[in-house]
């Protein structure tokens, strides 16, 4: 058994961005930009013919706000969507890695580098969401136009109104720029920045040590791995209304924020069995055995039935109460839209639960790197469409889709995300050699 | 040797004690290599795969919780079909008689909770434990700080005697030494 395995771990090992490797990534980052470019433009350009029969389809279906769409939407949604959901994989891995410390973990010391790495895509992610808001604010969100709140205007809307400080508070006139809700984006991505920082320094520090008792900066990590925790309760419930509830301005759930996070959550998870997996595959981290990639299995089986627990509890209240102004979030997704979202409803519950809750179930699935590799993999594509239904319906409306523009999207900031990942990875030793718990992870065993 | 009372033929199984977990592995892994079939070892602690130690299969009570999983989705499934949309059909919030949504919560409480009734009752049955039952213990030490090896002397082809000896060399406490115990 793994127990027994003699544990030869080099500590000074690092991973290196070969030359080769950095070009294959730029590539597919190239690749990536032309096919969303070349879909985009075939989107928009070509939207004309499309419309017409949109328009048809909008007739037929009573669904309203197809006369004043803007192609771009979904152009800028993509944009979006990935940003967020990428930005969340980051964050979520850095929660993750403080949940490690705050409970004191010992497996994970061997593979704590790979989630802390992930931390570097968030100032790249927050400036792209900086960007993206500005280029397509009024496409995105329909909170932005001024006409909702003019008092007695054609466009006035009670409902956006009453939430309009949500958005501009204290500055700005309503309608005007919304100062409120740019200011928590920045300071989302300061905080998370920021105490990311910190940990991610005194884990660097951690390893110049000559004395491996001195336990300085593992308790340092743990204090501020519990701030990010405090912090991230919070914000990951305030983004998630800012950037994906607010979305669907008239519709509100109490869930969201729980909700987006279980799904930020697993998608890391996902990801960090991904790259644990491939680096082994690649030569490095020989010490991670079968075990470490079974407590990673676990939490994806797990956190995969977490997420369809708040997504179905959140579908099934709005289901039962049948109050109008909660259904219509469903039925446009379920039925509405020209049914261009209801395929994706199906796919959800079974590749983001079926899927990996009776291939994950027995032990040996856990334990292998292949049935690892595959679920992940699903678990990613799952989620990616779970935040697609998040996004898309509101801005895209029924010209929503999957072509050239979102396969585009996505190889494009996944290769982003890649290379920032392992930019990252290189710059410190794959092992945090002075971990106190360095030995327990070596000879972990379940 | 093997005498009948109640209808049961009583086994021999030779027991040796030993005071240290390691002495113990040690004392598993050197008596499989001489050819030695190991009935069980009685810990105070868990230990960390001694059962591959031994060689004892793998447990099958996965499969159970797998059986008895479905079998709670199925009867939840049933009782809510006949319930509401058979025997006594209702309008509720203007949904089916039989919809799909409201019968989730119902299937996952009823899945869980078959299941891991089967499994207790499962492990009950297969350990010859229950309610009421005297389980027989080999040496009451175990509970406190000794580990007893125990051998099925009729599954071995080994005598007694070079158990003994193989058990004593291989750290067990000679005072007394490994004895004969009858079930």
């Amino acid at each position: 058994m793994a127990a027994e395995h003699t544990v030869t771990i080099d500590v000074n090992e690092k991973y290196t961005l070969t030359a080769t490797m950095q070009r294959k990534i730029w590539l597919w980052l190239a690749v990536g930009l032309i096919l969303f470019i070349a879909g985009a433009f075939w989107f928009v350009t070509g939207f004309g013919s499309e419309a017409a029969h949109g328009a048809g389809h909008a007739a037929a279906h009573g669904g309203g706000g197809g006369e004043h769409f803007n192609p771009m939407a979904r152009v800028w949604a993509n944009l979006w969507l990935n940003s967020v959901f990428f930005v969340g994989i980051a964050v979520a891995g850095v929660f993750f890695l403080a949940t490690q410390y705050a409970a004191k973990a010992g497996w994970s010391a061997i593979i704590k580098r790979v989630p802390e790495a992930f931390g570097g895509f968030l100032p790249v992610g927050g400036v792209i969401m900086l960007v993206v808001y500005f280029l397509g604010h009024h496409d995105l969100f329909h909170w932005t136009h001024t006409g909702l709140y003019e008092k007695g205007g054609p466009e006035f809307d009670a409902i956006i109104n009453g939430k309009a400080p949500f958005f501009y508070w204290p500055l700005s006139p309503e309608g005007g720029f919304p100062f409120f809700w740019l200011l928590r984006l920045v300071l989302y991505f300061a905080l998370w920045f920021l105490v990311y920082t910190v940990i991610r320094k005194a884990s660097l520090a951690e390893d110049q040590l000559q004395n491996r008792l001195d336990f300085r900066y593992y308790d340092k990590q743990v204090v501020w791995s519990i701030v990010f925790i405090v912090i991230f309760a919070v914000t990951s419930s305030t983004s998630a209304w800012d950037w994906l509830l607010s979305i669907d301005t008239h519709w509100f759930s109490t869930m969201f924020g729980w909700y987006v996070f279980a799904s930020w959550f697993v998608s890391a998870l996902a990801t960090i069995t991904l790259a644990v997996v491939y680096l082994k595959e690649q030569g490095y981290l020989k010490a991670v055995n079968e075990n470490h990639l079974h407590d990673l299995g676990k939490f994806m089986f797990a956190f995969s039935i977490f997420w369809t627990y708040v997504w179905f509890c959140q579908f099934l209240l709005i289901y039962y109460a049948n109050i109008p102004e909660e259904t219509f979030y469903f039925k446009e997704r379920l039925h509405g839209l020209g049914g261009v979202y209801s395929p994706v409803m199906i796919i959800l519950a079974l590749i983001n639960f079926a899927f990996p809750f009776l291939f994950l179930m027995p032990r040996d699935s856990k334990r292998h790197p292949i049935f690892l590799k595959i679920t992940a993999f699903a678990i990613l594509v799952g989620h990616y469409l779970d935040f697609y239904l998040m996004v898309m319906p509101g801005t895209a409306k029924q010209y929503g889709g999957f072509g050239l523009m979102e396969i585009g999207a996505i190889i494009l900031f996944a290769s982003l995300f890649v290379w920032l990942f392992y930019r990252t990875l290189s710059k410190a030793p794959l092992i945090a050699k002075n971990h106190p718990m360095l030995e327990e992870s070596l000879h972990h065993s379940i | 040797m093997a005498d009948t009372r109640l209808g049961h033929t009583k086994e021999r199984f030779i027991v040796g004690i030993y005071d240290h977990e390691d002495k113990v592995v040690n004392a598993v892994k050197k008596l499989k290599n001489d050819g030695v079939k190991i009935y069980e070892v009685y810990s105070p602690h868990p230990i960390h795969h001694i059962d591959t130690y031994i060689g004892h299969p793998r447990t099958r009570i996965p499969i159970a919780a797998f059986l008895f999983g479905a079998l709670g989705t199925l009867s939840a499934i049933t009782l809510i079909i006949y319930t509401m949309g058979i025997d006594w059909p209702m309008i509720i919030g203007g949904k089916n008689f039989v919809a799909i949504p409201t019968m989730v919560p119902v299937t996952f409480e009823l899945t869980v909770l078959i299941s891991a009734l089967g499994m207790v009752a499962t492990f009950l049955v297969s350990n010859n434990m229950g309610p009421g039952k005297k389980e027989f213990m080999f040496d009451r030490r175990t509970t406190d700080d000794k580990y007893a090896l125990v051998v099925d002397l009729d599954a071995n082809t080994l005598g007694e005697e070079q158990i003994r000896d193989l058990m004593v060399k291989y750290g067990a406490e000679t005072d007394p030494l490994p004895r004969i115990v009858e079930r």
